[in-house]
């Protein structure tokens, strides 16, 4: 009994010393392998476990859900330096439908516009008529297209049925920008 | 019981001392060693809370390719890049060296954080 005492008290003890390193999947500033842990900023910088964990929660990349966090008001961005009207919202949407076995991809340009202004991405990025900009995986794993943002800031590229996330729509069905 | 406790070692001692950059860290070292201070790190997270996308990449004109801008400490007292908002009015000044000069020695320009691939994070 006393031994089993012992190894209930040294697994409780071991569990207390793993869950030290702050609360969530968020890495302190000083053990992050970047900042250094000896500059005299360290003690200054906000702990990315305190701005995130208050958000809604995701299952990866800062483990933080952007998109929910904009819309349902948890944070409120400004869209502006300068002094201008809330910008334009587009909700159309693209199906794009040469995606080998995979299931369709939804692009949603409501989440994109929340963020971003049009210019940002075309036609540097993706020419505006639907169809013309051969996007495809390989490329976008090398970062063009989809993969400036996404991979890097956005979602990551291991999220795919975010993207890949229609498995069947009638063509008639399919939104296009006007 | 030793067995069983290198066991439970193997397995806690990743989740205790995980290094991990956060999510959309770049890292910046254009001038910034050469000129003997530390590199800077540019915390996407913390940024996107106060503002959206847009500002930076469209408002400020910052290219989206780590390293393609070419930032450097006069431009950013000229008001532009960082210094936009880094002018002890919308943000602190840019007189707080150590709070963006605070990366280890050595680290290269580039996106860092979690899920690598042959693009960003590369970068």
């Amino acid at each position: 009994m006393a031994r089993l005492q012992r190894r209930f008290v040294f697994v409780a003890l071991l569990c207390a010393a793993c869950s030290v390193r702050g609360a969530g999947p968020w890495q302190d500033l000083a053990d992050d392998g970047l900042h250094d842990p000896a500059g005299p900023g360290i003690g200054v910088l906000q702990q990315p476990g305190e701005a995130l964990s208050v958000l809604p929660q995701d299952g990866a990349g800062n483990h933080v859900h952007w998109v929910k966090a904009l819309r349902d008001g948890f944070i409120t961005p400004r869209h502006a330096l300068a002094d201008e009207p809330p910008p334009a919202i587009d909700t159309t949407e693209i199906i794009m439908r040469d995606t080998s076995t995979l299931p369709f991809v939804r692009f949603p340009h409501r989440a994109h516009t929340e963020w971003l202004d049009c210019t940002i991405c075309h036609d540097r990025l993706f020419e505006r008529k639907v169809g013309t900009t051969p996007i495809n995986m390989g490329a976008i794993l090398q970062g063009k297209y989809c993969g400036v943002c996404h991979g890097a800031v956005a979602f990551p590229l291991t999220e795919c049925n975010r993207c890949h996330s229609v498995r069947d729509v009638p063509v008639a069905k399919a939104a296009a920008p006007p | 019981m030793i067995r069983r406790c290198i066991l439970l070692l193997a397995i806690c001692a990743p989740a205790a001392t995980p290094v991990r950059a956060e999510y959309g860290d770049v890292v910046i070292n254009g001038y910034s060693e050469k000129a003997g201070v530390r590199p800077v790190i540019f915390p996407h997270w913390f940024h996107r809370i106060r503002f959206q996308c847009r500002v930076c990449h469209q408002e400020l004109g910052i290219q989206m390719r780590a390293g393609s801008n070419e930032i450097d400490m006069a431009k950013i007292s000229d008001g532009r890049f960082c210094g936009a908002c880094h002018n002890g009015e919308v943000a602190w000044s840019a007189e707080n060296c150590d709070l963006c000069h605070s990366a280890r020695a050595g680290l290269k320009t580039g996106v860092r954080g979690g899920h690598k691939t042959l693009g960003p994070g590369e970068y």
